[in-house]
């Protein structure tokens, strides 16, 4: 049934526009959307990032710097203010929290995020496992839409080592020493701490799910 | 649980993906894309692009195959050879590779590694270190410049003391390769990389000797690495990533199938 988007052809009507944010890896996830024939840009343009279907936010680096790069960009109103569906990637994710203990040498207090999905990103605590969490883990999932076909113990790739712990707004969780949040989300505003774009067919699927929403215009 | 990551590796040279004996003889193994597009479907779990010339001949690695390895390919890879500047790091990042792989220039310049940090976080940056067993002095020791066999020296550095340098400095994965094992395919130094396990607190990736699917089931099991690189055994067919993962799985290893 949702396989059928996967031969709907890309109209401009249905544009996934990833935010230029500024970090360096923001291809990877363009080329990603590609292989499942998406229309898809990347683009700081206030005007095409509203008139998207749906918006991605990518991020590699330091909540910090990150979030310095946003501001930067003038981009933290707009990204609010969306009413799309909204996915973070990795750091992507972490940034749709309120507040990041990640300071990347910057300062000593914690980072103010967007405050879009009310919960904190602290340390991951590894328990002496090797830090960054780093490679492919299970990942045990909601009945969110973007985990629709998706079975608990499928594997997925992760790189970090800060993490929203389980709350509320968990959406899919995963353990590396704790059991901790692999996704996030409160209404259209939702993020997955691995790579869908890096996680081979699992991630695929993810990232036609995510294609799945927010058609109706 | 974390899986253990088989990883093959593609030593780079003039657009090809060569394989030489112990860092030397290379021969043409075939095309970079074709070759890393098949390894992603048989199972790869990662992929690491090693250009054996660029640091040795003071030139960067040509990067328009980064961009189409990561158009093709759905796993992550790491990028290697040449990396000396924070603006060569950002391309790659940007042509698509996930982690950039540093190694005789951090040995040059070891303040590299913390601000390859700063600028992309510490996941994105591995350190590569050439380690040998110096049996005259019985101790393990680091090499620079071994993508050329006239260029490659000895360093001051013993392996364990540079392990943990490039820790303190900011890296996210190490990749120990010992060369006294590497292409001759006798198995993995377990004694060497069970030492750097215990004092490694990142990922740690074993390079050099893997020769039979038994190598790989020890290297886990007994070094308790991360992950595990390999290079002739799957360019040669002698080993099929499938059928190791398989096998791993049997012997009750966390493999990703």
């Amino acid at each position: 049934m949702s396989n059928d988007s996967n031969s709907v052809s890309p109209s401009s009507s249905d544009l996934t526009v990833i935010i230029d944010t500024g970090c360096a890896n923001l291809n990877s996830v363009k080329f990603a959307f590609e292989r499942l024939n998406a229309n898809v840009v990347i683009t700081a343009d206030f005007d095409v990032i509203r008139s998207a279907a749906r918006v991605v936010l990518p991020g590699v680096g330091t909540a910090g710097a990150a979030m310095a790069g946003l501001v930067e960009k003038d981009l933290v109103n707009l990204i609010t203010s969306l009413t799309q569906p909204v996915m973070g990637v990795c750091l992507g994710m972490q940034m749709l929290a309120s507040l990041s203990n990640e300071y990347g040498g910057r300062s000593n207090q914690a980072i103010e995020c967007l405050n879009l999905v009310p919960t904190e990103i602290g340390d991951l605590d590894n328990k002496g496992l090797p830090l960054p969490h780093m490679g492919w883990n299970q990942i045990t999932v909601t009945d969110h839409p973007l985990f629709t076909g998706i079975e608990n113990g499928s594997y997925v790739y992760f790189v970090h080592s800060y993490r929203a712990p389980l709350s509320d707004y968990t959406l899919a969780s995963c353990e590396y020493g704790e059991t901790f949040s692999a996704a996030i989300g409160k209404g259209n505003f939702f993020g997955v701490q691995f790579h869908p774009e890096k996680s081979a067919s699992v991630g695929a699927k993810i990232l036609q799910n995510f294609l799945n929403m927010g058609k109706a215009q | 649980m974390l899986a253990k990551r088989i990883v093959p590796c593609l030593d780079v040279r003039e657009g090809k993906v060569v394989k030489g004996v112990q860092f030397r003889d290379h021969e043409i193994v075939g095309d970079i894309v074709p070759l890393a597009a098949r390894y992603a479907q048989e199972g790869a779990d990662e992929l690491v692009f090693y250009d054996i010339t660029a640091s040795a001949h003071d030139r960067v690695i040509d990067k328009s195959w980064v961009s189409r390895v990561a158009e093709q390919i759905d796993i992550p890879f790491c990028v290697a050879g040449g990396i000396k500047t924070i603006e060569q790091a950002r391309e790659k990042l940007a042509f698509g590779a996930d982690k950039i792989s540093i190694n005789s220039p951090a040995l040059t310049d070891p303040s590299l590694i913390t601000r390859l940090q700063d600028e992309f976080g510490r996941q994105c940056v591995v350190i590569g270190i050439d380690s040998f067993y110096d049996s005259e002095s019985n101790s393990y020791k680091v090499k620079q410049f071994t993508g050329d066999e006239a260029a490659t020296k000895d360093t001051q550095w013993f392996t364990q003391d540079w392990v943990e340098e490039v820790q303190k400095r900011g890296c996210g994965e190490i990749v120990l390769n010992v060369m006294n094992q590497d292409g001759v395919r006798g198995g993995y130094d377990i004694e060497q990389l069970s030492m750097v396990r215990s004092i490694c607190d990142v990922p740690l990736i074993a390079s050099g000797g893997a020769g039979t699917m038994e190598h790989f089931k020890t290297v886990f099991e007994q070094a308790k690495v991360d992950a595990a690189l390999a290079a002739s055994v799957f360019h040669k067919g002698i080993i099929d990533i499938g059928e190791l993962k398989q096998y791993l799985h049997t012997q009750n290893i966390a493999i990703r199938r």
